[in-house]
C-alpha cells in the first residue's frame, strides 16, 4: 500500500505542477490568438447537452468550463406540486440509466417522515433491484468508456448485455427504464415466479460480460496508453470537489455510503467489499467501476438466495400524508451520492425537495482537472467521470 | 505492355479505363459490404443490413443513392472552390493508386519502372485533400482534423517508405511486376515451390508497413483525423450529400489499394506456385487469387480497426519516432547486408 | 504464466463474438452459418420481441368496471386522462329494492403523447378498470392522433395477460384479469344496452 501511497503522491503532485503551469499561462498568454471550442452542447461525447467551452492552444488546453442547464427541467419545482406517489414518476427520469435506484432515496426519506418501514422482504427486493440498475447503468459505462477513446465494438457489448438486465428489471417492475416501482412503505408488486433463477442466469452472464471487457478494453495497451496518468484527480482535490461514489473511490479514498451510512437496505446483510485505486486517474476510474459492476453481481446473487418471505408493504394509508418534518436521505447511487433533501408541511405532497445528484457535483472538478490536457483526454476524462446529463440538470 | 491482345492503344486504354472504373467502385462496395457492414456487425453480435436485396447485398448502393438525393450544403464560410475540390482530390489519389497494381502478367493499367515510388507518392497525395478539406471548411473541428491528418503524415509516411525500402532492396526494383517475379522465382533455402513471398524475409517491414497503412488510412486505432467521438468526423464534419460519399468511397477503395500493395509485395502477389511466370492463363486466374489474398489484408485491417481504441496524436508520433522509424531503418541495414553477404 | 498482449485478446474477443454469430449452432451443424439466430437483435417488422407479462405497453380499460370515479384522472402526475360521465337509473338489484343510481362513461381519452407510463392511474383505479398490456405497436404519424378513446381502449383489454404467479414466500394474492360481461359490479354500460337508457329518460320525464 506504501507504494501505491506514493505513486498517488508523485500523482497528485504532478497533476497540481501541471495545473500551476496552466495557470500562469492563462494569466500571461491570453492575448495569444488562443482557440476557443465549443465542445457541445450538441457533440457525442456529451451524453446529451452538456457544454464544455475550452480555451485552446494548439490541441492542449488552458482551461475548460462546463456550461450546463440545457436540459434543465425543474424537478425540484415540479415536485412541489405533486403528490409523493406522483413525484417518483418525475425522480425516475433524473438519472436514467439506474432509475430505480434514483427512487430509493427518496422514498426513504418519506418513510422517515411519516415513521413507516417497509418489511425485510421489500428492502431485499429493492436492494435486488438497486444493484441491478447499478448494474445496468455501470455497465453501459463500461463499453461507452471505449467509445470516447475510439473503439467501436465495446460500446455494442454493453448494449447486448445491459439488455439483459433491463429485462429483468423490466419483468419485475415492468419498466425498462422508469420502474416507479418503489412505494412508501415497500413495493408495488412481488416478484414473479421463476425471477430469481433468470436473475441468477443473467447475474452469470453479466461476470462473462466484465471479463470481455476486461479483455477487449482494459487488457489493451492502446487504451492504458490513453486512460492511465490522464486525468489525474488526488484524494483530496476528489474530496474538496464533493466527487462521490466510483470517481471518488478511484482516487483511493475508501468511502461507500451502502456501507458507511446504509439507510436500512439490505447490503449489512451480505458479503461484499468496497473496491478502491489509489491512482485517480482515468484508467483507475474504469476500473473500479468493472470491479464495482462484477462486485455487484456478487451482491445480487447473495441477495437472491436470501429473500425473507413475508408481505412486502408496511400498513400505510390509501392516501398519503406526509407530516411536518425535514429528511435528508442519501444512497449510493451507481454515479455517487444521490441524496433527497425533503422538507414537508404535512400536505399531500413535499413542501420543498433538494435533489443531491451525482454528476453535478463530479461534473464540477472538470475545469481543474482539465487544465493542460489535450483535446483528445477531454474526451477521456469527460468519459471517465461519467456523468448522466439528466443528472447534472435534473 | 503494348501487345496486349493486339489493339490499338486508344483502344485497349480505353478498355482499361472502362475496367479500372468498374473495377475500382466494385471492389469498394465489396470491402464495404463484408466488412464494414457485415463483418462488423457479427463482431458486435448484430445481423447488419438485412433488407436491401438478399442478405442486405445491396445496402450500400442504397445508401449511395440516399447521398446522391441529399442537397450540396456549403458552409457560408467556406473556401467554396477548395472545399469543392478537396473530396476529388482524395478520391483521385486512391483512383490514381489502382494504375499501378499488376493482378497479372499482363493485366495491369500501366506497368511503370518506378512503380513503387509512383505508388507512395500518389497515396501522400490524399492528405493534401484532407488537409484541403480541413482548411476550407470554416469549422475548428475540421481544422484540427486536417491538422492532425497532416501531423500524421510526417509520422507514418517515414515508415512507411522505409518499410518498402527492404522489399525494394530484396527484389532489386522499383516495379511492382518485377517485385511479384522475384517473390515467385525465389527460392526458400533451395525450396522453391512457393517462391519466396516477402512476408517471410520480410515480416518487420510487413508489420511496419500494415501499421503504417492503417495511419494511411486513418483507421483506428490511428484515426485521430476523424475521431467520431472527438472532432465529431473532423475533416469531414461539413460535407454532405455526393461529396461525403467521395470521401466514403476514397477510404474504402484506398483500403482496398493498400491491401493490393500489401499483397504485391509480401504476400507473393498475383502470381500461382506451380504456373509459369508469364502463363497467359494468369491473366484470368491472377486476378482471383489478388483478390483473395487482398481481402485477407482488408480483413485484418478492419479487424483491428473494429476492435482497438484510437492513439493520441502525441502517442502515435512518439510511437512512430521512437518503435516504428529506427525498427525500419534496422529493417533496411539487415536486409542490405544479408543482400551484400548472399 | 506469460501474460498475453491485450492487443491479441482483444482480437480474439471480435473474431470469437464474430464466430458466435456466424456460427452458433453446436454438434454436427456446427459450420452452417445461422447468424439469424447467433445474434441477439431482432428484426422487428419481419420478426417481434415479445415483451414480459408486466411490461408497461398501452393502458387498456375494462368499460363495465369504470364508474367515472376521476381518482386515475386526478392521481395522474401530468393530467392526461380526461373523463366524462353521467348518471343513469339502474333498475334495483333485488326485487322490490331502491332504484339505484349508476355511473356511465361517456368519454374516457388518455392521451399517449403526455402519458409518462407510470401506472399510478391503474394502481389507484378502485374497481378494477384499468389494466396493462404489453401492447406496443400504437404509434401514430400526427401527435393529436394518440388520444385515444375509451373504445379503443377497451379494444386493448384482449391483450391484457393474465396476472403472474409470485415467487415462494410472497403473501401477495393473485389478482384476476376480469372477463368481459362476467363482472356482476357495476355494470353500468351493459345496463345502458339492456335499456337502462330508456329507464334513466322514463325517470326523467
Amino acid at each position: 500500500m506504501s507504494s501505491a501511497t506514493a505513486a498517488t503522491d508523485l500523482r497528485s503532485q504532478q497533476a497540481y505542477v501541471a495545473a500551476q503551469a496552466a495557470d500562469a499561462r492563462v494569466n500571461v498568454e491570453l492575448d495569444t490568438g488562443d482557440m476557443t471550442l465549443n465542445i457541445g452542447p450538441q457533440h457525442p461525447a456529451t451524453h446529451g447537452t452538456l457544454r464544455i467551452a475550452c480555451q485552446l492552444d494548439g490541441e492542449q488546453v488552458i482551461s475548460a468550463e462546463p456550461l450546463m442547464g440545457y436540459m434543465h427541467r425543474g424537478y425540484e419545482k415540479l415536485c412541489e406540486v405533486r403528490t409523493y406517489p406522483q413525484c417518483t414518476t418525475l425522480i425516475n427520469r433524473i438519472d436514467w440509466l439506474g432509475s430505480f435506484a434514483n427512487e430509493v432515496p427518496f422514498i426513504l426519506a418519506a418513510e422517515q417522515l411519516m415513521g413507516v418501514e417497509a418489511p425485510p422482504r421489500a428492502q431485499w427486493i429493492r436492494t435486488i433491484l438497486f444493484e441491478l440498475s447499478r448494474i445496468a447503468n455501470v455497465s453501459l459505462f463500461l463499453g461507452d468508456m471505449g467509445v470516447q477513446v475510439g473503439a467501436l465494438t465495446p460500446v455494442f457489448f454493453a448494449f447486448r448485455d445491459r439488455e439483459r438486465v433491463l429485462n429483468q428489471i423490466e419483468e419485475v417492475t415492468g419498466g425498462r427504464f422508469h420502474p416507479n416501482f418503489d412505494r412508501i412503505g415497500g413495493l408495488k408488486d412481488d416478484i414473479p415466479r421463476g425471477w430469481i433463477a433468470e436473475t441468477h442466469a443473467v447475474m452469470a452472464k453479466m461476470r462473462g460480460f466484465c471479463d470481455e471487457m476486461e479483455d477487449l478494453l482494459m487488457g489493451n495497451e492502446i487504451f492504458q496508453t490513453r486512460c492511465r496518468s490522464v486525468g489525474v484527480i488526488p484524494g483530496d482535490v476528489a474530496l474538496s470537489y464533493g466527487l462521490s461514489g466510483a470517481n471518488l473511490r478511484a482516487s483511493g479514498v475508501d468511502w461507500d455510503l451502502r456501507r458507511d451510512a446504509n439507510p436500512g437496505l439490505a447490503w449489512d446483510q451480505v458479503d461484499w467489499r468496497v473496491w478502491t485505486h489509489p491512482d485517480g486517474d482515468s484508467f483507475a476510474r474504469y476500473w473500479v467501476r468493472l470491479q464495482e459492476t462484477r462486485e455487484a453481481t456478487k451482491i445480487v446473487d447473495q441477495l437472491l438466495d436470501g429473500i425473507p418471505s413475508g408481505p412486502i408493504m408496511a400498513k400505510v394509508p390509501r392516501i398519503i400524508k406526509v407530516p411536518a418534518g425535514e429528511a435528508y436521505v442519501s444512497t449510493e447511487n451507481p454515479l455517487g451520492e444521490m441524496g433527497y433533501y425533503v422538507v414537508s408541511k404535512g400536505g399531500l405532497g413535499p413542501f420543498r425537495v433538494k435533489i443531491r445528484t451525482p454528476s453535478f457535483s463530479n461534473i464540477s472538478v472538470v475545469p481543474w482537472v482539465m487544465r493542460g490536457t489535450y483535446v483528445p483526454d477531454i474526451i477521456t476524462i469527460l468519459g471517465s467521470l461519467y456523468f448522466i446529463l439528466g443528472d447534472i440538470d435534473r | 505492355m503494348t501487345d496486349l491482345l493486339g489493339l490499338a492503344y486508344w483502344a485497349e486504354t480505353s478498355i482499361k479505363l472502362g475496367v479500372a472504373l468498374i473495377v475500382i467502385p466494385t471492389a469498394a462496395l465489396m470491402l464495404g459490404y463484408l466488412f464494414l457492414l457485415k463483418m462488423m456487425a457479427f463482431m458486435q453480435s448484430r445481423l447488419g443490413p438485412q433488407d436491401v436485396g438478399p442478405y442486405g447485398t445491396l445496402q450500400l448502393i442504397a445508401d449511395a443513392v440516399k447521398f446522391l438525393q441529399k442537397e450540396d450544403i456549403h458552409p457560408a464560410a467556406a473556401d467554396r472552390r477548395v472545399f469543392r475540390a478537396a473530396p476529388v482530390v482524395v478520391l483521385a489519389s486512391s483512383f490514381l493508386l489502382f494504375v499501378v497494381l499488376p493482378t497479372g502478367p499482363d493485366a495491369v493499367v500501366e506497368n511503370l519502372d518506378t512503380g513503387i515510388f509512383y505508388a507512395m507518392a500518389v497515396s501522400s497525395l490524399s492528405v493534401l485533400g484532407v488537409l484541403m478539406a480541413g482548411w476550407a471548411s470554416a469549422n475548428k473541428y475540421a481544422l484540427l482534423g486536417g491538422l492532425r491528418a497532416a501531423g500524421q503524415l510526417i509520422a507514418y509516411e517515414l515508415p512507411l517508405i522505409l518499410a518498402v525500402m527492404g522489399v525494394v532492396i530484396q527484389a532489386d526494383s522499383l516495379n511492382l511486376q518485377e517485385i511479384v517475379r522475384a517473390q515467385a522465382e525465389g527460392e526458400i533455402f533451395g525450396f522453391g515451390l512457393i517462391g519466396n513471398p516477402f512476408i517471410l524475409t520480410q515480416f518487420i517491414g510487413f508489420l511496419i508497413f500494415m501499421i503504417s497503412a492503417q495511419a494511411e488510412l486513418t483507421q483506428t486505432p490511428f484515426d485521430m483525423p476523424v475521431a467520431e467521438t472527438e472532432l465529431v468526423g473532423g475533416f469531414h464534419v461539413e460535407y454532405t450529400g455526393f461529396r461525403f460519399l467521395l470521401f466514403f468511397m476514397a477510404e474504402v477503395a484506398t483500403a482496398f489499394a493498400f491491401s493490393a500493395l500489401a499483397t504485391v509485395m509480401f504476400l507473393g502477389g498475383w502470381w500461382i506456385p506451380g504456373f509459369d511466370f508469364n502463363a497467359p492463363a494468369l491473366n484470368v486466374l491472377g486476378p482471383v487469387v489478388m483478390l483473395v489474398k487482398i481481402l485477407v489484408v482488408a480483413f485484418i485491417i478492419f479487424w483491428i480497426r473494429f476492435t482497438y481504441p484510437r492513439l493520441r496524436e502525441d502517442q502515435l508520433q512518439k510511437f512512430a519516432w521512437k518503435v516504428l522509424i529506427p525498427l525500419s531503418l534496422a529493417n533496411i541495414v539487415v536486409t542490405g547486408i544479408f543482400k551484400v553477404v548472399l | 504464466m506469460p501474460q498475453l498482449p491485450g492487443l491479441l485478446k482483444g482480437l480474439g474477443v471480435t473474431a470469437r463474438t464474430a464466430m458466435r454469430t456466424l456460427f452458433p449452432k453446436r454438434g454436427m451443424r456446427t459450420l452452417i452459418p445461422a447468424p439469424q439466430q447467433g445474434s441477439v437483435t431482432v428484426q422487428y417488422p419481419h420478426e417481434k420481441e415479445a415483451p414480459p407479462d408486466r411490461a408497461r405497453g398501452v393502458i387498456a380499460l375494462h368499460e363495465e368496471n369504470c364508474t367515472a370515479c376521476m381518482l386515475c384522472s386526478r392521481s395522474c402526475p401530468d393530467w392526461c386522462i380526461y373523463i366524462e360521465g353521467h348518471k343513469v337509473k339502474a333498475p334495483p338489484r333485488r326485487a322490490g329494492g331502491a332504484v339505484r343510481t349508476v355511473n356511465v362513461v361517456d368519454r374516457f381519452d388518455i392521451d399517449y403523447a403526455l402519458c409518462m407510463y407510470c401506472g399510478i392511474c391503474v394502481e389507484v383505479c378502485p374497481f378494477d378498470a384499468l389494466f396493462w398490456t404489453p401492447e406496443y405497436e400504437y404509434s401514430e404519424p400526427h401527435i393529436a392522433d394518440l388520444l385515444h378513446d375509451r373504445i379503443r381502449l377497451s379494444e386493448w383489454m384482449e391483450t391484457v395477460p393474465e396476472f403472474l404467479d409470485y415467487e415462494p414466500g410472497s403473501e401477495q394474492k393473485v389478482r384476476k384479469v376480469p372477463e368481459f360481461g362476467t363482472d356482476d359490479f357495476a355494470p353500468a354500460r351493459k345496463l345502458e344496452s339492456d335499456g337502462a337508457r330508456g329507464l334513466a329518460s322514463g325517470a326523467g320525464s
